[in-house]
């Protein structure tokens, strides 16, 4: 390729596109469903139904700004966060399509590295990207780069998880720190200038999560991505009717995100993650679902956090021993962390 | 973490807490006619909020929540003069997070955004310096608000745009002094606070001499404090041991970061760019008098309301609401009847609602799932605006 930027040309359907396609998404995707060359991948209900009895489909947008971060980039997040939406539904994640909007002037390398970081990630967890699609749009129409991803995956029929299940004692527990994606981006987009040492926790949670299908005990599942470990303490709420407490002293934070928690008044629970689960298990089961994660690599400092009560209110008890109720934030503190 | 977790110390607290138990028993104050110690700060309140220290404390004690918090204290139409500034084509204005929020009687700041404005978060003025630097064709104004620990960093940012000969650099001066506030508030017949929990940020620029006033003249005893729930537990009680002791002083706990004289450079800069300019507007509480701010001759030249001469906005609060009544302590923020319904923190008619640090605010994000709505009988007529 001679230029080095995206231009029309390249979401033009003619020649320029094709080019680019061959030599960046098919040679880095590489699969049998994509080389076909089809409108769309023709996928095997046979493969499925040796899975499980249902299909989890699910589609998210990635529009984070910056889009490269430490710890990733948007084409790592697009395949983290749709396959990690598939795996907290019970389902093994298999396919991913994906449709990328790039703004005119995109550095080629940037893409480049993005196609890059999809194509290994998705290779890594067993992910196939099967089906794309790519628009050029002129110069601030986009900013540079929005990925859309969808997936499809079979949930195991012994899987029965939704958090309309949880009971009134169930141990809510947290895969490992919250906060560090959100930390990470915060401190990058609004120049602080913090010399943290953290990183996005962007990961795919399928393989930690895999176990866990095996476990009796397990009642609901989440990713805490926007909104924090709150947001999803809240779904659950709503969902079951119940409520929550959950121990400050309890959760897992690193030293530099609850430094720039404290220097900026913010709290950890509502800040985003890109790698950790919320579960609401049974309190039998809780031990045992703890050494299941901590036993890999991304849940190596799960904890319990808290317990669903009868009383519906989602509650903090505090250092002092004060309980206070936690509110959901209105608004994001910071948009477009994904 | 270290300066935060041996400040929490639940060990410690229980301690404070014990002592005060016993302290509280000699007080000549009672549950039903508690010792009424005003917290000045926003600061303050938040933290007792979040660690539930009013719920700590002994029942011959209560906080009530002044009027310490600069954006909660800001007239909706001074907020209306901002926003006429930042529609100006040709103008980039900048300002603090929190204030982005708070509604004037035409939207807020934010609004002015989504209409077209070009209006910025920036978190110290000299971000706004840097921006006019980068900009030379573009008018950059910075909306300065604060008591007197921002004043300092607003002083220097002026300088340095005098110095630099920046043409295109102003700010919209909302500085405004905390002492006469408090004086204004003793003065008044139907408040009554006993003690004062003083602010530890504004008092590490300006020391602890201004403040003598409340022990000398009113007979209030006063504890500069720090933000920690350790720091505020002890401060009251300092507080309470000097009623039992029947002594009456200005204290400091805050020495770590309070110096008794304050900082020196700062108050150089302050007088070289700031000067008293009569009284000025608080929301909530009116005028008061000797608490404006405005910029010195010398500066201004950088004047945002010289430079482009915004009207001027009266603008009456909401009838019913009663901000008011929360900063001087004559209600709870659940107390006033727009608290919850009409005023929650995304649709906030009053502005103690719409900055974090805001005793509404507070209250609605810590407590408002504990507390039913209750309306004190005559609490419709019993209106300060």
């Amino acid at each position: 390729m001679t230029a080095q930027t995206v231009t029309m040309a390249h979401g033009s359907g003619g020649r320029a596109m094709q080019q680019m396609i061959e030599r960046m998404f098919l040679q880095a995707f590489d699969n049998p469903w994509l080389n076909e060359r089809e409108d769309g991948a023709r996928l095997s209900l046979a493969d499925f139904t040796r899975q499980g009895d249902r299909l989890a489909f699910s589609t998210d947008s990635y529009v984070i700004d910056p889009i490269f971060f430490p710890g990733g980039n948007i084409g790592k997040l697009a395949v983290c966060g749709t396959a990690n939406d598939l795996a907290v539904c019970g389902a093994i994640p298999t396919y991913l399509s994906c449709g990328f909007i790039l703004e005119e002037g995109l550095p080629l390398d940037d893409l480049q590295s993005i196609v890059s970081a999809m194509a290994q990630t998705a290779q890594q967890a067993g992910i196939a990207i099967v089906t794309g699609d790519t628009k050029v749009v002129q110069r601030g129409a986009a900013d540079k780069i929005f990925i859309n991803t969808a997936g499809i995956g079979a949930i195991p029929t012994a899987v029965k998880w939704a958090a309309s299940t949880v009971q009134p004692g169930d141990k809510i527990l947290v895969s490992g720190t919250l906060g560090d994606h959100g930390a990470t981006i915060l401190n990058l987009r609004e120049q602080l200038g913090m010399d943290l040492d953290v990183q996005s926790d962007c990961a795919v949670l399928a393989p930690l999560i895999a176990p866990l299908r095996l476990l009796p005990g397990v009642h609901a599942l989440r990713d805490a991505t926007r909104g924090g470990v709150n947001a999803v303490l809240h779904e659950f709420a709503g969902a079951s009717g119940l409520g929550i407490s959950i121990e400050e002293n309890a959760l897992p934070v690193k030293p530099a995100v609850r430094g720039i928690c404290e220097l900026l008044g913010l709290e950890a629970l509502n800040f985003a993650n890109e790698g950790k689960l919320v579960l609401a298990v049974s309190a039998r089961a809780e031990q045992q679902v703890l050494s299941v994660l901590r036993n890999h690599p991304l849940g190596a400092d799960a904890v319990t956090i808290g317990e669903m009560t009868a009383n519906p209110q989602v509650c903090l008890r505090g250092a002092l021993g004060v309980s206070r109720q936690l509110m959901l934030p209105h608004a994001e503190p910071l948009p477009r962390i994904c | 973490m270290r300066f935060v977790d041996e400040f929490r110390d639940p060990a410690l607290a229980k301690k404070l807490l014990e002592r005060l138990n016993q302290q509280a028993t000699r007080l000549p104050f009672t549950a039903e006619k508690p010792m009424r110690i005003m917290e000045v700060c926003g600061g303050h309140t938040h933290a007792i909020f979040k660690f539930g220290l009013d719920k700590l404390l002994p029942p011959p004690l209560e906080f009530i929540h002044g009027p310490g918090c600069p954006v909660c204290v800001l007239p909706m139409g001074r907020i209306d003069a901002c926003c006429e500034i930042a529609a100006r084509p040709d103008v980039i204005f900048c300002t603090f997070g929190d204030a982005l929020r708070v509604p004037g009687k035409q939207g807020s700041l934010l609004q002015a955004r989504e209409r077209g404005a070009d209006v910025r978060v920036v978190y110290s003025p000299l971000d706004a310096l840097k921006l006019a630097r980068e900009n030379p064709g573009r008018q950059v104004v910075f909306f300065a608000l604060g008591f007197e620990t921002t004043m300092p960093v607003t002083a220097v940012t002026l300088q340095q745009a005098k110095r630099q000969r920046l043409g295109n650099f102003s700010v919209f001066c909302q500085h405004i002094s905390l002492m006469p506030t408090l004086r204004s508030l003793l003065q008044q017949d139907d408040v009554r606070i006993d003690a004062f929990l003083a602010p530890g940020h504004v008092t590490m620029i300006t020391g602890t001499a201004p403040y003598r006033f409340i022990h000398q003249q009113f007979g209030k005893p006063l504890v500069v404090s720090g933000f920690e729930p350790l720091d505020i537990l002890q401060s009251v009680l300092m507080l309470v041991e000097q009623v039992c002791e029947s002594g009456c002083k200005t204290e400091n706990q805050y020495r770590r970061v309070v110096p008794e004289e304050g900082n020196l450079l700062a108050q150089r800069a302050i007088r070289e760019v700031f000067q008293l300019a009569g009284s000025s507007e608080w929301r909530g509480l009116g005028l008061i008098e000797a608490s404006a701010i405005s910029l010195t001759e010398a500066y201004a030249g950088f004047d945002a309301e010289r430079r482009f001469t915004p009207g001027t906005y009266a603008v009456a609060d909401h009838p019913q609401a009663r901000c008011g009544d929360v900063l001087t302590g004559r209600c709870k923020p659940h107390q006033c009847p727009l608290f919850g319904t009409a005023c929650t923190p995304h649709n906030a008619f009053g502005a103690l609602m719409v900055s974090s640090e805001g005793a509404c605010a507070a209250w609605y994000q810590y407590r408002h799932q504990e507390t039913p709505a209750e309306v004190p009988p005559g609490a419709a007529t019993r209106v300060t605006e």
